[in-house]
């Protein structure tokens, strides 16, 4: 809970500090996937095919970062899915506040960013988006993309 | 099924990992922001303190620590509890001051640098430097000045990583004009 906590922090402070940052966080959050996903990976068996792929990410990756699954995969079986998680765990410690709904797009940003860079280290390339339904409610869209 | 039963050691793991991994990028991202080494050691000590002011109620809140009566209390909490609680590792608090003003942490192992290597070309890199802004934050808002620095680093080749903390005054509380 506390390393969740310390990351809440530094995520925001870096945000404070830099305006137009949202690419940037995006990027770190690659940078980070791309290192869990080969520690938490390197003694599991290969994935089947993509949806075994998506449903680990939901499943396992989700559950370890964040600490639930996520609630609900949806696909259209052509390359793209839709992951919703009902109380993501980075928004529900923002206040509902207005004045803090600004700030929601940067942490998912790093989610989105985790997300892509978990799936680049599993040979899936990916282009990830967010957007907040009602808050603490939010979906990540992946679209795979075939190299 | 080996992935069932290392579930909870390896999502004990993974969380520390995630912070150490996050840092580590924040840090990457910061050297390419920023021109020298001196100046990413500056935003990450203003990121530590901004860190640290709001730290510390998470801290007060969670831990029911009291007042501290005097710096060797203050020394052992930090040690024992703060650095246990976010971090994990407990330090030893040595290297005492004969005013008793100025003392050590000792750090064992450094949970931030897990898997890191300083390039050749950032040797002037203090990269733990958050550290030092959390701490002088947090204190600040228990009425605290302190100045805290590294003086060992096991990523610049030291044999552990020592944090020296010097207590430079009390910072009287802010009383609002007009009250008696």
């Amino acid at each position: 809970m506390s390393q969740c906590c310390m990351l809440n922090y530094v995520v925001k402070c870096f945000v404070q500090e830099n305006g137009r940052c949202v690419s940037k966080l995006e990027n770190m959050g690659f940078r980070v996937g791309q290192g869990l996903i080969e520690r938490f990976t390197k003694d599991t068996p290969r994935f089947k095919d993509e949806l075994d792929v998506m449903k680990f990410i939901c499943k396992d990756f989700w559950t370890s970062v964040f600490k639930k699954q996520i609630d609900n995969l949806r696909t259209n079986h052509q390359g793209i899915y839709v992951l919703q998680d009902n109380k993501f765990r980075l928004l529900t410690q923002l206040s509902a506040g207005k004045q803090h709904l600004e700030h929601a797009p940067k942490f998912l940003a790093f989610t989105c960013g985790l997300v892509r860079g978990a799936l680049s280290n599993l040979g899936v390339k990916s282009i990830v988006t967010a957007e907040v339904s009602v808050m603490p409610a939010c979906k990540f869209q992946v679209m795979i993309q075939k190299m | 099924m080996s992935r069932q039963s290392n579930r909870t050691t390896d999502s004990k793991k993974m969380n520390s990992e995630l912070f150490t991994l996050t840092y580590g990028a924040l840090v990457t991202q910061l050297c390419k922001d920023y021109e020298n080494d001196e100046e990413v050691n500056k935003q990450l000590d203003k990121m530590g303190y901004n860190i640290g002011v709001r730290l510390i109620e998470d801290f007060l809140a969670r831990s029911s620590v009291g007042r501290c009566h005097d710096f060797r209390e203050t020394a052992d909490v930090i040690a024992k509890v703060a650095f246990k609680m976010y971090l994990g590792v407990t330090p030893s608090v040595t290297n005492w001051s004969p005013a008793g003003d100025e003392f050590s942490l000792i750090l064992e192992s450094n949970p931030l640098v897990d898997f890191v290597e300083l390039p050749d070309n950032h040797s002037n890199l203090v990269y733990s430097s958050l550290l030092c802004g959390v701490l002088k934050g947090a204190l600040e808002m228990v009425q605290m000045a302190v100045d805290v620095r590294f003086a060992q680093d096991t990523l610049r080749g030291d044999n552990v990583t020592e944090i020296r903390m010097k207590f430079i005054k009390r910072i009287e509380e802010n009383v609002p004009a007009g009250d008696e």
